[in-house]
């Protein structure tokens, strides 16, 4: 089993049977990222109005897979980033520098959709509730790796040094969440009650489950295409530096 | 190897106190603080409570700004590359330069907390327990920006690059930093353990895998 997987991981380390993978895939995934979300769509347009929250309730379904994406994309990074660094796959900067403005994307749509369902619900834009701090954090790591990725001219460099720090930032991740639980729950207790929510209902539980699949496929979708665009451009690039390997 | 470790060590306080950095980043504390009751007002039962959490902050932007000073002009004047083949290990060489950058830097900007503090009108009883957290996470945060300051090594101006790359891993250290103040200030000046115990282990912790990174940052950078 584990031979196959390394197999198949040093056959695709060719970008060129990469590519043609990925070509092979491209249309499928998309097709299938859009079904998804469409049906996902369609299944929270018949969701019941929340007796509490009235329609409101209805950014969950785009603020909880959102949420879930952040964490996702940056696992994913984490584990293209530890395949490059120690194995050595030449994919994995490509797979981390592809995932990172997508995952910084989703970081900033569940923050800005956890905002607009907070104005109604708590009152407020923004509360340094825990889970809100820990996830602008998050969106903060992204940031600082990408603009890392950017800074760097030299392409080898950049790749070695993001990765580096996409596996800190991982470490950082669960202390900052385990600090800032605790920072919070020193300071302000149950101010902003996180009402404690009945397991969720089918009729919600369904539609955010699709949603969720949805959102994955999405970011699949866009990380493929994304590693397509890198690769391409890598090409370029070592075109236009007369054919030599950068 | 020993000698070697005290010899870099004792090159990095001589560079920051005669290039004039040691100077410069206490100003930068007190330049930081002195702004504050301008933006605030002066008034100083305010100030008195938000004293604590206002120096820790303070604190942090000092020493991340002092951060590109770490590895920055060795890197330039290709000292860096003797290093990479001397008998001391990277790693072993980040230990030795992050221990320059405390006593050099740290432990002026640490001697002027007391000062600044009392331009915040901070209660006298808060200030052991202050600088206690202070001293507790100052390996944390040393090292940790030692990753950073490495990280960004190749890169011309990093100064904002480093901050941004830092800020994420000083969060927990500035949390448990400042709410240890704070407990000691609505506890009459008491220690809370607790937190300072945190802290020390972030301080461990830091010690044993920030050399790693910010080896490997190096070795990236050196190449």
């Amino acid at each position: 089993m584990f031979k196959t997987v390394e197999n198949i991981s040093a056959y695709y380390a060719n970008p060129q049977r990469f590519m043609r993978l990925a070509q092979a895939l491209h249309a499928p995934l998309w097709g299938l990222a859009i079904v998804v979300l469409a049906l996902g769509l369609y299944m929270v347009s018949q969701t019941p109005d929340d007796y509490q929250q009235g329609s409101t309730v209805r950014i969950m379904f785009v603020h909880v897979p959102a949420a879930w994406m952040a964490l996702f994309a940056y696992s994913f990074i984490f584990f293209a980033s530890v395949t490059a660094l120690i194995f050595r796959h030449p994919l994995g900067h490509v797979a981390g520098r592809a995932a990172a403005p997508i995952g910084a994307v989703f970081t900033l749509i569940a923050l800005i959709t956890g905002s607009l369902w907070g104005q109604p619900m708590w009152g407020t834009w923004w509360v340094w509730d825990a889970r809100l701090t820990s996830v602008l954090v998050l969106f903060f790591i992204y940031l600082g790796y990408i603009a890392l990725w950017q800074a760097i001219e030299d392409h080898g460099q950049a790749a070695r040094a993001a990765a580096i720090l996409a596996i800190v930032g991982s470490v950082n991740v669960p202390i900052v969440k385990f600090s800032v639980d605790w920072w919070n729950t020193l300071h302000q207790p149950a101010s902003v009650s996180r009402f404690a929510r009945p397991a969720l209902h089918a009729d919600f539980l369904y539609p955010l489950l699709v949603m969720g699949l949805g959102f994955t496929l999405l970011f699949l979708a866009l990380t493929l295409t994304r590693m397509q665009m890198e690769i391409l451009r890598q090409r370029a690039r070592t075109r236009h530096n007369g054919g030599a390997h950068v | 190897m020993m000698a070697l470790f005290l010899a870099l060590c004792h090159q990095h306080i001589l560079l920051a106190w005669r290039g004039g950095h040691t100077t410069l980043i206490v100003s930068f504390l007190f330049i930081a603080i002195i702004l504050m009751p301008f933006g605030l007002g002066p008034e100083l039962s305010l100030l008195r409570q938000l004293a604590p959490g206002l120096l820790w902050v303070v604190l942090l932007m000092s020493v991340l700004l002092s951060l590109d000073r770490m590895f920055q002009a060795d890197f330039e004047d290709g000292s860096m590359d003797q290093m990479a083949l001397m008998a001391l290990s990277l790693e072993m060489m980040v230990i030795a330069k992050s221990l320059g950058h405390f006593i050099a830097l740290f432990l002026p900007l640490l001697a002027a907390i007391p000062l600044a503090g009392l331009l915040l009108n901070i209660d006298a009883a808060a200030l052991p327990a202050l600088m206690l957290s202070m001293l507790a996470g100052a390996p944390a945060l040393t090292l940790l920006g030692a990753i950073g300051a490495a990280l960004a090594l190749s890169i011309r101006r990093s100064a904002m690059l480093t901050v941004l790359l830092v800020m994420p891993l000083y969060v927990p250290v500035l949390i448990f930093g400042a709410s240890s103040s704070a407990s000691a200030l609505s506890n009459g000046g008491a220690v809370d353990m607790a937190s300072i115990a945190i802290l020390a282990l972030m301080s461990l912790a830091a010690l044993f895998l920030a050399p790693l990174a910010a080896a490997a940052a190096l070795r990236v950078a050196l190449r």
